[in-house]
């Protein structure tokens, strides 16, 4: 993957989407390519919708702005579809990621996208209480985001996730967080 | 040969590193956004016991800048950060800093300034402080606001040079945003930077000095012409200290990084984070046959007028692009300093001043674009080159 890959992430403040936004560019790092990871700053609420961005390239990265063309969508929270436009300026082909445990068929429904864009769905939220014990989905979410895009390579991702969490935290939380990346890769369903 | 470590970092993560490795005697601190995270940073080196540092908490900028003008001229390596109305309030104390000639070396997290309130980038507080005397850099990237900061510890403390500088970098896009990043291995940026070899110390109590006296009418006078002597003779040694860490570092350095200048019909004169996205629209064009280029000004203070020169000259309309305004003049700062420039040199292109991104507001590639075709317009007389906002209707 020579060209640059634009991600955008929608969540609400809280859900974990900076850190999911880190979390890919940190992987990408890890394999010696090129990476950006940043919110859109603004007033921190939680609960507030916002937005974060990750580039990734195999070649250093010059742009410094807001992602307006992603290739990639990545939505944490359903609660958001009727209020973001999280499909706005999504490139032809692209993707979108959904935490929901709506169907792929019922999502791409209500994102109403045109047929070349990938609609993925994914119960981030469900497989995080289940692993992780919390309703944090970014890390099941980023797996979901491996399996359907391609834009890191799972194996690379588990790495990252034992080095960068084995100074910070208990091998139950990381095993934990493991199993939650495993869960959803196997059960994100695109269509 | 240079161990470099590559990792993840925000600009602040850098400078708080560069600041590490440079171990100062003294570090004032008092935090104020997008700048806070670099002293934070650098509180836990001071606290894990990984430099030498008195760090020194104060109850406002303008205090903040008053105690390292006592520390510096007592002899010690003296750092701090700011931003914004932080940066503000320091006014007074910025020019007693470089009319004293101590070496402080000070980041700043360029931001807008009040009212209305806002924390994000613009440039309005580095211009406010653009005839302070001190040496101003402005840092693309996070890894420049590193190499930079490094840079400006060697240059601030040159018996040749002996002035504050701010190697500055922008707030939260720059600041903020996780970039891939190399960090050079401790010892040899500590065999670049050395140590303060400080003259006319306070503590030096065989050669007793009075600091900061008054001065008379034609002695301020002549004060004042050895200071504006002191920045420009600086350039050179600026130059000379930015190719020994470019050698080591294996980054260029440049007062202006130029981008297909030499053939280039239409260019971009920018400062800071916006470049690239000024590069960016610039490949795009050139691979559409149209001559474009973007002059990046990195030091900013002293003027590289010459270089500047040299990468315009050639070009038939110029677009400058200004993170600040100067309520009222024709052009903003940076216009005006190209104009000043050229004019000097004998050089008459038409030029456009944009204001463009105040308060952080977002840099499209669009609006590069937007710049480009003006500059088309501007060159074949269609269009006056009248200072417009940029993204504002």
């Amino acid at each position: 993957m020579s060209e640059l890959t634009e991600i955008r992430w929608h969540a609400r403040a809280g859900q974990g989407a900076v850190t999911a936004a880190k979390l890919v560019a940190e992987t990408a790092l890890s394999q010696g390519r090129y990476m950006q990871a940043m919110p859109e700053y603004g007033p921190e609420r939680t609960g507030a919708p916002l937005k974060a961005f990750t580039r990734v390239c195999d070649t250093p990265i010059e742009v410094h702005n807001n992602i307006v063309n992603p290739k990639i969508v990545v939505v944490l929270d359903e609660t958001l579809l009727p209020i973001v436009d999280v499909t706005e300026g999504i490139l032809e082909g692209g993707t979108v990621i959904l935490n929901s445990r709506m169907d792929p068929a019922t999502a791409r429904d209500q994102l109403n996208v045109s047929s070349d864009i990938t609609v993925a769905t994914v119960d981030a939220s469900g497989i995080a209480m289940d692993t992780i014990k919390r309703d944090i989905p970014n890390t099941p979410i980023v797996a979901a985001l491996s399996k359907v895009t391609g834009v890191i390579p799972v194996d690379d991702l588990k790495e990252h996730v034992r080095e960068s969490f084995g100074s910070k935290f208990s091998q139950d939380v990381i095993d934990a967080n493991l199993e939650s990346v495993d869960r959803a890769y196997e059960e994100v369903q695109s269509a | 040969m240079a161990d470099v470590t590559v990792l993840s970092a925000t600009g602040n993560t850098m400078v708080a590193e560069a600041y590490r490795q440079a171990d100062p005697d003294v570090c004032v601190a008092y935090p104020i956004t997008p700048q806070t995270t670099i002293v934070e940073g650098f509180a836990k080196y001071v606290a894990n016991g990984q430099v030498h540092t008195r760090f020194v908490t104060v109850e406002s900028e303008h205090s903040s800048m008053s105690a390292c003008v006592g520390a510096a001229q007592a002899g010690a390596r003296t750092f701090t950060a700011t931003s914004s109305q932080g940066l503000c309030y320091m006014w007074e104390v910025l020019h007693i800093a470089s009319g004293m000639r101590l070496p402080i070396v000070m980041a700043n997290a360029n931001r807008a300034i009040s009212a209305p309130i806002n924390i994000h980038c613009d440039h309005s507080d580095i211009m406010g402080a653009r005839d302070s005397g001190w040496i101003i850099f402005f840092a693309e990237t996070a890894q420049e606001a590193y190499d930079n900061t490094l840079i400006a510890v060697r240059v601030a403390e040159d018996k040749r040079v002996l002035l504050p500088v701010m190697p500055t970098l922008d707030g939260f896009i720059t600041t903020h945003a996780m970039e891939r990043c190399e960090l050079l291995d401790d010892e040899t940026v500590k065999n670049f930077v050395g140590e303060r070899d400080a003259v006319n110390s306070l503590l030096d109590f065989d050669n007793p000095i009075g600091a900061g006296m008054f001065a008379a009418q034609q002695p301020y006078f002549e004060i004042k012409k050895a200071e504006r002597d002191a920045i420009d003779a600086s350039a050179p040694v600026i130059k000379e200290i930015g190719d020994e860490w470019a050698s080591i570092c294996g980054r260029p350095f440049d007062f202006v990084d130029t981008f297909e200048c030499d053939d280039a019909d239409y260019i971009i004169v920018v400062l800071g984070s916006c470049a690239g996205n000024a590069r960016h629209v610039a490949r795009e064009l050139r691979d559409q046959g149209i001559k474009v280029g973007v002059a990046r000004i990195r030091v900013f203070r002293p003027f590289p007028q010459q270089e500047l020169v040299d990468a315009l000259k050639g070009a038939k309309a110029i677009g400058v692009l200004d993170r600040s305004d100067s309520f009222g003049g024709e052009y903003a700062p940076v216009a005006a300093e190209i104009c000043t420039c050229l004019y000097r040199a004998g050089v008459n292109i038409p030029i456009k001043d944009y204001i463009y991104g105040l308060g952080g507001a977002d840099v499209t590639l669009d609006q590069m674009r937007q710049v480009y075709t003006d500059l088309q317009a501007l060159a074949d007389g269609k269009i006056d080159g009248d200072l417009t906002y940029l993204g504002v209707q």
